[in-house]
């Protein structure tokens, strides 16, 4: 079987505008979650975000691409620019039909819609500007960074809420697996820190006003957060033959559906996905020594992942590592797997596994090592990383060292 | 709705939980009249249109709010001083 490794890693996120920003980020704990700088923040009830700060679109963009890219969009295409430059891939001829893009988003345009919405309801406006279809529609980021990089194989958007960066990176890892691509760009972005988009999830009550706490007996609820996160996926033999630097390989892909509730998680759901990735990946799960947890802070996820981890990896479960670096950068829904990732390239490539920080007070229904607050050193060789969905759809990973 | 706050708030929850108003009872648990969290979250909503109310809760916290959801008594309470402090 055709084997998958990552040769770029690209992000925009909280906790810094570029890869090398993040880990170090993560290394040191940091906390990229803070008051939201949003337009009318004074009529929500949940004011706190992981905001990419001080970020400035024109720094990067012309106006006429201002006008088709969506902030997603934007922070898609300056993830990818990062992955595919460390990749030093150039798609053209052969390599450029045998090469696709699949992002995951869950929003997608959402900032767009919000602003458009509030201009003809709000301010009773009857014209709107031309592009805003092309701007908000789902796939735009994976359609530009496609005519960006001229990627011209098979590329679309997966949309399955808070899985939809795992679900995309699996949905790339088995193309190039079983011979439809030689080379992915995958991941995923988001960017629903606008009025609509916090308002909206404001009503379900399972956001923390004040901090996002995973694992902590205390925990009030998820923190959202924006970004994205883009990976180059390649075939192994493919990367070795032109000296590419490996930083990981995929190793395995599992999905699951919970069929049971739209919003509460199954243990069932969530450890079949898990025992799922660590077959198909080929290994033992003696294997594995990271987790990177979905870890939303809520109630309910932290206590069924944790169980459902307890179940897929039996006594290997007091001894892995699991952490949730929401804590540090927020939710980024449909984003999230994408820029988690990195926590598990992090621990597989420099031995440094990233903290669960705001950790307070220890709960019996999360008795894991959840690395508290502090990064640690630790070599591992196989790393999961989770993804459970409303609407109980799982999607899990497994990373191996090269 | 007209009639008290009490009643107006037995109201919402006996419509949640599919029930006539006079099966249910003030010593019941929303768990009792088979109101699970999704419809919890829900009836929290429709006693904040109705009244016109903000809701201390969170779901991730259901216990430590002010707002106390042990029995339909407790929750026409808790109405009850919300609507004053809010409205007073």
């Amino acid at each position: 079987m055709r084997r998958v490794v990552i040769t770029g890693a690209g992000t925009v996120n909280a906790l810094g505008q570029d890869v090398p920003a993040t880990l170090e980020a993560m290394r040191e704990g940091r906390c990229g979650i803070g008051d939201l700088d949003i337009r009318d923040v004074d009529r929500l009830s949940v004011r706190i975000g992981g905001q990419i700060k001080g970020y400035d679109e024109t720094a990067h963009f012309n106006r006429q691409q201002i006008s088709l890219y969506d902030r997603f969009t934007q922070f898609a295409l300056l993830a990818a620019r990062e992955a595919i430059g460390q990749s030093g891939l150039d798609f053209a001829g052969g390599l450029a039909a045998r090469s696709g893009v699949v992002m995951g988003t869950s929003g997608g345009g959402l900032s767009t819609q919000d602003d458009n919405y509030r201009a003809v309801y709000e301010e009773g406006k009857n014209r709107v500007h031309p592009f805003i279809v092309p701007k908000l529609m789902n796939n735009a980021a994976a359609s530009h960074v496609s005519m960006e990089y001229n990627l011209k194989g098979p590329s679309f958007t997966v949309a399955t809420a808070c899985s939809s960066s795992n679900h995309a990176m699996g949905q790339a890892f088995m193309m190039i697996r079983s011979g439809l691509a030689d080379a992915m760009v995958t991941g995923g972005a988001e960017a629903m820190l606008c009025f609509g988009g916090v308002k909206a999830w404001e009503g379900l009550r399972v956001m923390s006003k004040e901090a996002c706490r995973p694992f902590s007996a205390n925990r009030t609820g998820m923190v959202q957060g924006e970004g994205a996160g883009v990976f180059v996926f390649e075939e192994y033999g493919h990367a070795k033959a032109r000296g590419a630097e490996i930083l990981a390989e995929v190793a395995g892909f599992a999905m699951t559906s919970d069929a049971s509730d739209i919003v509460m998680p199954s243990k069932q759901g969530a450890a079949r996905a898990i025992t799922g990735a660590v077959a198909d990946a080929g290994l033992n799960r003696e294997d594995i020594g990271y987790i990177n947890a979905h870890g939303t802070g809520t109630l309910a996820n932290d206590k069924t992942e944790c169980a459902a981890v307890a179940d897929a990896l039996g006594p290997q479960a007091d001894r892995i590592m699991i952490s949730s670096t929401k804590s540090m950068h927020g939710h980024l829904i449909g984003g999230t797997g994408a820029v988690e990732l990195l926590a598990c390239i992090m621990a597989l490539r420099d031995g440094v596994i990233a903290p669960t920080i705001g950790y307070e007070e220890p709960d019996p229904e999360c008795a894991l090592d959840v690395v508290p607050n502090e990064a640690r050193e630790a070599r591992v060789t196989a790393v999961l990383t989770n993804a459970f969905a409303f609407g109980g759809l799982n999607a899990v990973l497994a990373l191996r060292k090269v | 709705m007209t009639g008290t706050i009490r009643d107006r708030v037995i109201g919402i929850i006996a419509e949640q939980a599919v029930l006539d108003v006079s099966d249910v009872r003030g010593d019941q648990s929303l768990a009792d009249l088979g109101i699970d969290s999704l419809g919890l979250v829900e009836s929290i909503f429709a006693i904040e249109e109705e009244f016109d109310i903000q809701v201390p809760f969170n779901a991730n916290a259901p216990d430590s709010g002010d707002f106390d959801i042990s029995s339909v008594d407790a929750i026409a309470a808790a109405v009850e001083r919300l609507v004053k402090d809010q409205h007073g």
